[in-house]
């Protein structure tokens, strides 16, 4: 099954019920399944004029109750991005996948790269935190899209499938499972205002149609949600909620895998780069080189680099000129911080990665 | 044991089909491990077009090829481009109308154009032909296999066609 079916499968399993979308290379067999696929499961497909509209379709769906999702690549991501910061403020659950390609601007429609890590922890003017997911094989593309619906609507934050041109034309065998976890969005409990949070800091939510007052707006606004945009104290109450109800528990939401934690020298990857780097401890069985494969990036999971103890150089090989291994080394306490960053449209190769281990000797 | 096989030729070939069928067969219907990935560019017609097939038996890391053994060309671009540097102990398939070159390594002609326009009446199943011979000329996958994955993979009402050339491709891959 290719990366990008199994992206549409996984949303399907995961009761993705509208899709708003322009197409865009290498993302456009995601728009083309869905819209086979939703109409026939129930749901809603609509083609939109543009890539802010698709964005506006999805957080309107998603105020009506329903798992909302877009897909796209660079150029339509960026325009994205005010209603991305849009969906933040209102805390409107929805899923963004970005199959990256290689940018700035048009650049590279059908190759492989992962140019917007930052964009999609940055993008949108303000503060925000936001969740991003990234698989590396077709498998993780299906399970990670499904649980993208998931983490959106139990964090009421966009999240994003961060995968790129490589994981999204592949094809590989999946075993897809008969059943897909689905924990559903908290609803508003009677005699709660709309915006007012829960210890967790997420409040429950005032779907459209169900009987609720609910004014939704970007402008900062108070519990009920009617604006309030002079009082420093209000703005800085909803904006450090909106900030910690995601930064605060990335513990509970991190997801990696972590080999050979005893080692010195330890990759750091997400996406395709994870596969290259289990190609060469697969290949130097008896050399300890340990591996961090990280599938949700953002919250970025600080506390997983203290698993490798005996770390002296983290390396960390991107598909972008050098982007989370910033947010590394912010987190490191005197261990190396090697970049490998590679543009152009394909991965690294297992030698490429492994004359990095070599040089540490 | 891990095979990498490349398939170049022209957009509009159905080389990247290809490299699905072949890949389908070993994941689906072979019991092994397969992943297939591509190189193209905008053009959709006439430019040199790429596809991979990775295939093992236990699950595959790297999914890209690092060091291909088998090659199968169908257009003297793709030759120069993909084919012209294959390592000496590899094997190629070309097509003999189409690829005027010949590597290096161990080369096998396969007229699997000519064949197409001239028994079948079709060179659009030229593709199937070169993916015929391949199975019989390297043994990566079965016949039955093979031939479930074409099934799988044609539009409706082309089966029968897509077969016979299929079986001529299988005769044109063991006469080598």
């Amino acid at each position: 099954m290719q990366g990008n079916r199994a992206c549409c499968e996984g949303a399907l399993a995961a009761g993705c019920d509208f899709f708003g979308g322009y197409p865009i290379t290498p993302s456009t067999e995601i728009a083309e399944m869905m819209a086979l696929k939703l109409p026939k499961a129930g749901g809603t497909f609509i083609q939109m004029e543009d890539e802010i509209a698709s964005m506006g379709a999805i957080i309107g769906a998603s105020w009506t109750g329903a798992r909302s999702m877009t897909a796209t690549s660079g150029p339509g991501f960026s325009l994205m991005m005010e209603n991305i910061g849009y969906a933040v403020m209102t805390e409107t659950p929805c899923v963004v996948v970005n199959i990256q390609r290689g940018g700035p601007s048009t650049g590279q429609p059908t190759m492989s790269a992962q140019g917007d890590m930052m964009q999609c922890r940055f993008g949108p003017h303000g503060d925000v935190a936001t969740i991003a997911v990234v698989p590396s094989t077709v498998q993780e593309m299906y399970e990670l899209t499904a649980k993208a619906f998931n983490l959106a609507d139990r964090f009421r934050v966009p999240t994003f499938v961060m995968s790129d041109e490589t994981i999204g034309h592949m094809r590989e065998k999946i075993v897809i499972p008969e059943k897909v976890d689905i924990v559903p969005r908290k609803p508003l409990l009677k005699g709660k205002l709309p915006f007012e949070a829960d210890e967790d800091g997420v409040p429950g939510f005032a779907e459209f149609g169900r009987g609720h007052r609910v004014h939704v707006t970007g402008l900062t606004h108070d519990e009920r949600g009617y604006p309030d945009t002079t009082d420093p104290e209000v703005h800085e109450k909803l904006v450090k909620r909106l900030y910690n109800k995601v930064e605060s528990k990335r513990h509970e939401i991190a997801d990696y895998d972590a080999v050979n934690t005893d080692a010195e020298t330890v990759f750091i990857t997400y996406g395709p780069c994870s596969r290259t780097v289990r190609q060469v401890l697969h290949d130097h069985p008896d050399e300890c080189i340990g591996h961090l494969n990280l599938r949700i990036v953002w919250p970025f999971p600080e506390e997983t680099l203290k698993i490798f103890a005996n770390a002296k150089t983290f390396i960390v090989p991107e598909l972008n000129l050098g982007q989370m291994v910033r947010e590394i080394a912010r987190h490191t306490t005197g261990e190396e911080v090697l970049s490998m960053p590679k543009i152009g449209g394909h991965i690294h190769t297992p030698a490429e990665l492994y004359a990095a281990v070599e040089a540490r000797k | 044991m891990r095979h990498e096989v490349i398939f170049s030729g022209f957009g509009g070939q159905g080389v990247i089909l290809s490299a699905v069928i072949l890949g389908r067969a070993a994941a689906l219907y072979g019991n092994k491990y397969a992943v297939q990935t591509q190189v193209y560019g905008p053009e959709a017609r006439g430019g040199a077009s790429m596809s991979a097939v990775v295939i093992d038996d236990e699950p595959i890391l790297y999914p890209k090829v690092a060091s291909p053994d088998i090659y199968v060309i169908m257009s003297q671009q793709g030759f120069e481009k993909y084919g012209a540097a294959a390592p000496k102990d590899a094997l190629m398939l070309v097509d003999s109308e189409l690829v005027h070159s010949r590597p290096q390594c161990a080369c096998t002609e396969i007229p699997a154009t000519t064949e197409a326009k001239e028994t079948l009446g079709r060179v659009i199943v030229a593709n199937i032909i070169m993916l015929g011979a391949l199975v019989t000329a390297t043994g990566l996958v079965s016949e039955d296999a093979i031939k479930r994955a074409v099934l799988d993979s044609v539009p409706k009402g082309t089966e029968d066609l897509n077969l016979k050339a299929l079986h001529l491709g299988f005769e044109l891959g063991r006469n080598t």
